[in-house]
Parts: structure tokens; C-alpha cells; sequence
């Protein structure tokens, strides 16, 4: 049972990388790729860019308040609640949530687009017209979710400092100045290097899982929606690991 | 190179054997129908043909070329020969009617923008569906979704072109025009053509060639002529397929 279960992540993986090796291949003319490109990564952009805001700037004003809650002693200067709050932003939070976030959002939009085309034979249309659908499909929502993850993690790390300084100015923790002391005091080029290494990886994990299981999809509108799920699931494990071994690696 | 023949196509679908050891050559510049009951195989043995299913055994004759040894690049240079038109339609449903019937000319003419839309003009007007091109697939119904698709089809002007039940769900009317427009193409540009049907009207109308499947197995071949010339010679299955059709005395 456990054993077939294994064979079956194998098989599974196996299957993952021969798609993505084939997404590589035969490429058609670049200015289709560039529209496509540029279509998938507006959308990525819209669809994510108002709920990116909001949890970043609730996660940045509830870290600084909980910082602030736990240095009691008055030996600690205030402005380390700002040096926490922005490593904690930069390391993890911004990466990480925002990429647990469009998870949801960007990679149960990719496996349903591509699992409804081929549940509505649309990918065998493609490849009847000698176009190769895994190229076609999968490399632009890829190149859109590894450049346009980046930029958003950006974003949202700069939201979570705002939400984090208007939180402190209003319960009155930490004022402005002491929290940009804060900021300023352990801050290294490399933890910025170490946010978009994380970005890009999560991007590449959430277009490729999703667009995997969108387009090994057999059966009909009920089969989408659960590749849609196992595809939110699966990303966001994956990012979680991905996370963890990222940390173990480079810090 | 026009010439299409396969030989010995067997198809299983894990214990199903959906296909038994089909051989048939199509003829350039006819109609060809696969003619046969619901569930007999049709659409397998096409998706066969065109590469979507690979068949256990036998070969896939373009020309002199077993379609089947080919790699996924040299498949596709023969695949751009080639129309199909799904029983399913599979119109892009992210894109316009216009784009549809566009969408080959994009990717392998290197036409102008206008000389694109003067070819989607003209073939969406041969299927009937002049100044549709701003329409969404979802917005049309199943008979129009299928003249679509076949304007798709022909846009890039096929040397092979595929029709699955180009005609099933049409007043007889639209029916008859797809029939006399498939029969026109095949005629004005030599394509060898395949049509899957159970209409046995289509087949009195443009039907050259014919393969009967019954139960995965090629029951009879032939021309038109041979099968309406003796009726009482041929398989009973086929007897009986005609009889119920009406078109034949009973
Ligand atoms: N992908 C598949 N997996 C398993 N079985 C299949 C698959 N596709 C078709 N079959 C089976 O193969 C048989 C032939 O199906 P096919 O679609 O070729 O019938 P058909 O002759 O086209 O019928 P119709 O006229 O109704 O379209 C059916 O019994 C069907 O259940
Ligand atoms: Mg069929």
C-alpha cells in the first residue's frame, strides 16, 4: 500500500519532468510566445495584486504588534521590533505567504484553463495542427510566474513594512524613526538576493505543479476540479519544502 | 505524397480491444468515409490516424512515411499538412470565432494582418457563418461551434483533411451544404479527405470510398458503387446498417 503509494510520487515526478524537458522543445515563433507572455503575466499581476496588498498589510501591522508584545524588557531599544519585523518580511514572510497565496490563486487558474482544455479536446487540437501543446501551454504561464513572482514578493514585502509602521504608530509601540533604525540595523544585500531566490523557485513550483496536473487531466468538467485542488495542495507543500531546504542551503 | 494507407491497426484499451487489425488505403482527391455505428471506433481509428492515439500495432502510411516511426519534431511537419475537425469541435474557447479560423494562419503563414482576415473572411463564409469573427464559442450553438471548427480546418488549405460527423446535430439543410463544401475542397484542392459518419445521406451524397467498422473490425470496403450495385452480397451487419437508414429498400 505505502510502497505502491511510492511508486506512484515516482511515476508521478518522472512524468513532471518529461513534461517540463518537453515544454522546452519545439519552440514556434517567438513574437506568439511574447504575446502569451505578456498576457499571462498582466493577468498574474491583476488577479493577485489586491489580495497581495490586503494579507501584507495585515501580516506586517500583526507581526510588529506581536513583536511588540513579546520584548517586554526595557533594556531592548524599540527599534529592534523594527529590525524583526523587516528581516522576518524580507527571510520569509513575503516569499513565503505571497507565494502560499497565489498558490491558490494563480496555480487553481492554470491546472483548470489547462485541464479544461483538454478535457474539451482543445490540447489535441493543438497538437493536431503540429503545435507542440506542452510548449505552447505551459512555457509562457511559466516564464510569466517566474519573472512577475519576483515583483510581487517585492511588493508585498514593501506593504508589510508600511502595515508594519502605521501599526506601530497607532497602538503606539514603536514610532517611525526607531522602526527605520530598526530596519536599517541588520539589514544585509543578501537577504534581499535570498527573498527573490525564494520568489523565483516559488514560481517555477507553482506554474509547473499546476500546469502538470491541469494537463494529465482525463475525464470531464468534475476530474477538473479536483486536478484545480490537488494542484493548490500539492504547490503549496512543495513551497513549504522548498522554503525549509532554501533556508538550509543559503543561510 | 498524398496518398494515405494503414495497415493493420490494432487498438487496445486495456482489456477493450477497441480496434482489430484495420487496413484501408484512402484515395487523394475523394471523399473517404468511415461509416459504422455509435461505439464502433470510428473516432479511435482517426485519432489513430492523426497521431492523438498510438495504436498497439500497424503502420501509418503519409506518402511512403510510417507516420508512426517519425519523431515528435518530423510528426509535426506532417501534422501542418493536415485539417481536422473534432466531433467535439475543440474551438479555443479563450478566443474569438475570427481568432479561431486565424489562429493557424498565425502561427505557420507569414501573411499580413490583412490578408489573415480576408482568409477567415472566406472561410467562415464557406461554412456559412459570414460576420461571425467577434463571437465567442460559448455564444454559438453545437451545429455552428462545428462549422467553425471546420473553417479551422481548412484555413491553411490541407493536403489531408479529417472531418468527424462534420454534419451530426445540422437541419438537413446546413447539412447538406457541409457535405457539397467537403466534397468541393476535396475536389478543387486534391486533399484526400476522411469522414467519419453515421449519416448515411452524407454518404449517398459525396461518399467515394467507403470502410464499414462494426465492433472495431473492418467489416466491408469498397466504393459506393460496389456497395449499392448488390446489396444482397454484402456483410448482414452492413445490409442491416442500411436498411434502417431508410435509403435502401428493405
Ligand atoms: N480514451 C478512451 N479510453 C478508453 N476507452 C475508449 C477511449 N476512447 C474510446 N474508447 C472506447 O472505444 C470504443 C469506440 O469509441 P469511438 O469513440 O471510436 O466510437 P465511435 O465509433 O466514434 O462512436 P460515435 O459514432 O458515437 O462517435 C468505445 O467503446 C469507447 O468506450
Ligand atoms: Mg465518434
Amino acid at each position: 500500500m505505502l510502497m505502491n503509494l511510492i511508486l506512484k510520487g515516482f511515476e508521478s515526478f518522472g512524468e513532471y519532468l518529461l513534461l517540463l524537458r518537453r515544454s522546452f522543445t519545439g519552440l514556434l515563433r517567438f513574437r506568439l510566445y511574447w504575446e502569451l507572455w505578456t498576457f499571462e503575466s498582466i493577468k498574474i499581476g491583476r488577479d493577485s495584486l489586491f489580495l497581495v496588498t490586503i494579507i501584507s498589510l495585515f501580516t506586517g501591522a500583526v507581526t510588529t504588534v506581536q513583536t511588540a508584545y513579546q520584548i517586554v524588557s526595557p533594556f531592548i531599544p524599540k527599534s529592534t521590533i523594527g529590525a524583526i519585523v523587516s528581516t522576518s518580511a524580507i527571510l520569509e514572510l513575503a516569499p513565503t505567504i505571497t507565494s502560499l497565496v497565489l498558490a491558490g490563486r494563480v496555480g487553481s487558474n492554470i491546472a483548470s484553463q489547462i485541464g479544461s482544455m483538454r478535457v474539451s479536446e482543445q490540447i489535441d487540437a493543438l497538437e493536431v495542427m503540429g503545435i507542440n501543446s506542452a510548449t505552447y501551454l505551459i512555457l509562457p504561464r511559466l516564464f510569466g510566474a517566474i519573472i512577475f513572482f519576483p515583483v510581487l514578493v517585492i511588493y508585498s514585502c514593501f506593504i508589510i513594512h508600511v502595515g508594519g509602521i502605521l501599526a506601530g504608530m497607532i497602538s503606539g509601540a514603536v514610532n517611525p524613526t526607531q522602526f527605520v533604525i530598526g530596519i536599517r540595523s541588520f539589514y544585509e544585500d543578501f537577504q534581499i538576493i535570498f527573498m527573490l531566490i525564494k520568489a523565483f523557485t516559488f514560481g517555477f513550483i507553482i506554474s509547473t505543479v499546476s500546469a502538470y496536473q491541469g494537463y494529465y487531466v482525463r475525464g470531464g468538467a468534475l476530474e477538473v476540479g479536483n486536478a484545480s485542488t490537488r494542484a493548490v495542495v500539492i504547490s503549496s507543500l512543495m513551497i513549504l519544502v522548498a522554503d525549509y531546504v532554501l533556508a538550509q542551503l543559503l543561510l | 505524397m498524398s496518398q494515405l494507407r494503414i495497415e493493420h491497426i490494432s487498438k487496445w484499451f486495456g482489456r477493450q480491444h477497441v480496434l482489430h487489425d484495420i487496413s484501408f488505403t484512402f484515395q487523394p482527391g475523394q471523399v473517404n468515409m468511415i461509416i459504422g455505428p455509435s461505439g464502433c471506433g470510428k473516432t479511435v481509428l482517426l485519432k489513430c490516424i492523426v497521431g492523438l492515439i498510438t495504436p498497439e500495432e500497424g503502420k501509418v502510411y503519409f506518402g511512403d512515411i510510417n507516420f508512426l516511426d517519425l519523431s515528435p519534431e518530423e510528426k509535426r511537419n506532417i501534422l501542418r499538412n493536415l485539417g481536422m475537425l473534432f466531433q467535439s469541435s475543440a474551438l479555443f474557447d479563450s478566443m474569438t470565432v475570427g481568432e479561431n479560423v486565424a489562429f493557424p494562419l498565425r502561427v505557420f503563414t507569414q501573411q499580413s494582418e490583412a490578408e489573415i482576415q480576408d482568409r477567415v473572411a472566406y472561410c467562415l463564409e464557406r461554412v456559412g457563418l459570414a460576420g461571425t469573427q467577434e463571437k465567442y464559442p460559448a455564444q454559438l450553438s453545437g451545429g455552428m461551434k462545428r462549422r467553425v471548427g471546420l473553417a479551422r480546418a481548412i484555413a491553411l488549405n490541407p493536403q489531408y483533411l479529417f472531418c468527424d460527423e462534420p454534419n451530426s446535430g445540422l437541419d438537413p439543410l446546413t447539412a447538406r451544404r457541409i457535405d457539397e463544401l467537403i466534397q468541393e475542397l476535396t475536389e478543387e484542392f486534391h486533399t484526400t479527405t476522411v469522414v467519419v459518419t453515421h449519416d448515411l445521406k452524407s454518404v449517398m451524397d459525396m461518399g467515394q470510398r467507403i470502410l464499414f467498422l462494426y465492433e472495431g473490425r473492418a467489416e466491408w470496403q469498397g466504393s459506393k458503387e460496389d456497395m449499392l450495385r448488390e446489396i444482397a452480397a454484402l456483410p448482414s451487419n452492413l445490409q442491416a446498417f442500411l436498411k434502417a437508414s431508410g435509403l435502401v429498400r428493405a
